[in-house]
């Protein structure tokens, strides 16, 4: 992993962001290059989405929420995020591991 | 080993509507994962991807240990459903309407919308060309995003892949 020691943040072992106060939108864009993604427009609408669904309910949502919710198709998801979107969404979004299953 | 380079493969057999589940819970976790996934349909599997079936799969209460009268929401514990009554006629439609409604409930998606999402996803999806033949069945009898895999170019591309047999 890249050095995130400027963003002040610590992960657990899988990647995931310990305390999803420490995020920051500067701090997305490093999590995301770390997966090899440039953040457009369409993927903030994902990560916003997954942001405030999250503040609201309190788990990270799945990735059929997001595609019912958020206004993306499936595939489009998966080209947003390719190899493992359920993951890489959470990472970069800052939130814990989707815990559903769909 | 990483996800990306992970492969889990599925080989579905069964076309109840019990049995339809559990590749497609775990293949889209897999997906959602980064886990590379194909399934092979082979048999009543077929069930599953065939346009005419796929609305449609069933549970039979007949012989069937686990399904409880609590399952229609009768606070009678573990007492079964005797087979005598399983074995009545409509007794699976009821069966089987019963637990599409817990899981409509629940939101878990139906059997063709898994499929859609597995395909878009990334997926591979096969019918067994045997079975294929076997059923006399076309390709356009399937739902989109199915080819066609005889089982041994199948057991080819699973050299390296995790396999689960349903």
């Amino acid at each position: 992993m890249s050095d995130f020691t400027q963003f002040n943040v610590t992960f657990d072992n899988e990647g995931f962001l310990t305390d999803p106060a420490g995020w920051t939108p500067e701090l997305a864009e490093a999590l995301a290059a770390e997966e090899g993604i440039t953040l457009t427009d369409a993927h903030w609408k994902v990560i916003n989405f997954s942001r405030k669904d999250a503040a609201e309910t309190g788990e990270s949502p799945t990735l059929r929420r997001i595609t019912r919710m958020a206004g993306v198709s499936t595939k489009e998801l998966f080209k947003l995020f390719p190899k493992g979107p359920g993951k890489k969404v959470a990472k970069i979004a800052g939130l814990s591991k989707p815990k559903g299953c769909v | 080993m990483s996800d990306d380079t992970r492969h889990i493969a599925f080989i579905c057999s069964k076309g109840d509507l019990d049995m339809a589940y559990p590749a497609l819970i775990m293949g889209w976790a897999a997906l959602g994962n980064g886990v590379n996934v194909s399934i092979f349909f082979t048999f009543w599997g077929m069930d599953m991807i065939r346009k005419d079936r796929i609305d449609r799969l069933e549970i039979a209460p007949i012989g069937n240990t686990s399904m409880k009268m609590s399952l229609m929401g009768l606070p009678t514990g573990n007492v079964g459903i005797p087979n005598f009554i399983g074995g009545l006629p409509g007794m699976t439609a009821v069966a089987t309407k019963m637990m599409k409604g817990i899981m409509e409930k629940m939101d878990v998606p139906t059997v063709r919308e898994y499929l859609e999402m597995l395909a878009d996803g990334g997926a591979n999806l096969y019918a067994c060309q045997m079975s294929v033949d076997m059923f006399g069945l076309k390709m356009e009898d399937f739902v989109d995003g199915v080819e066609l895999k005889n089982a041994s170019d199948f057991i080819d591309m699973i050299e390296d892949a995790e396999v689960l047999f349903i």
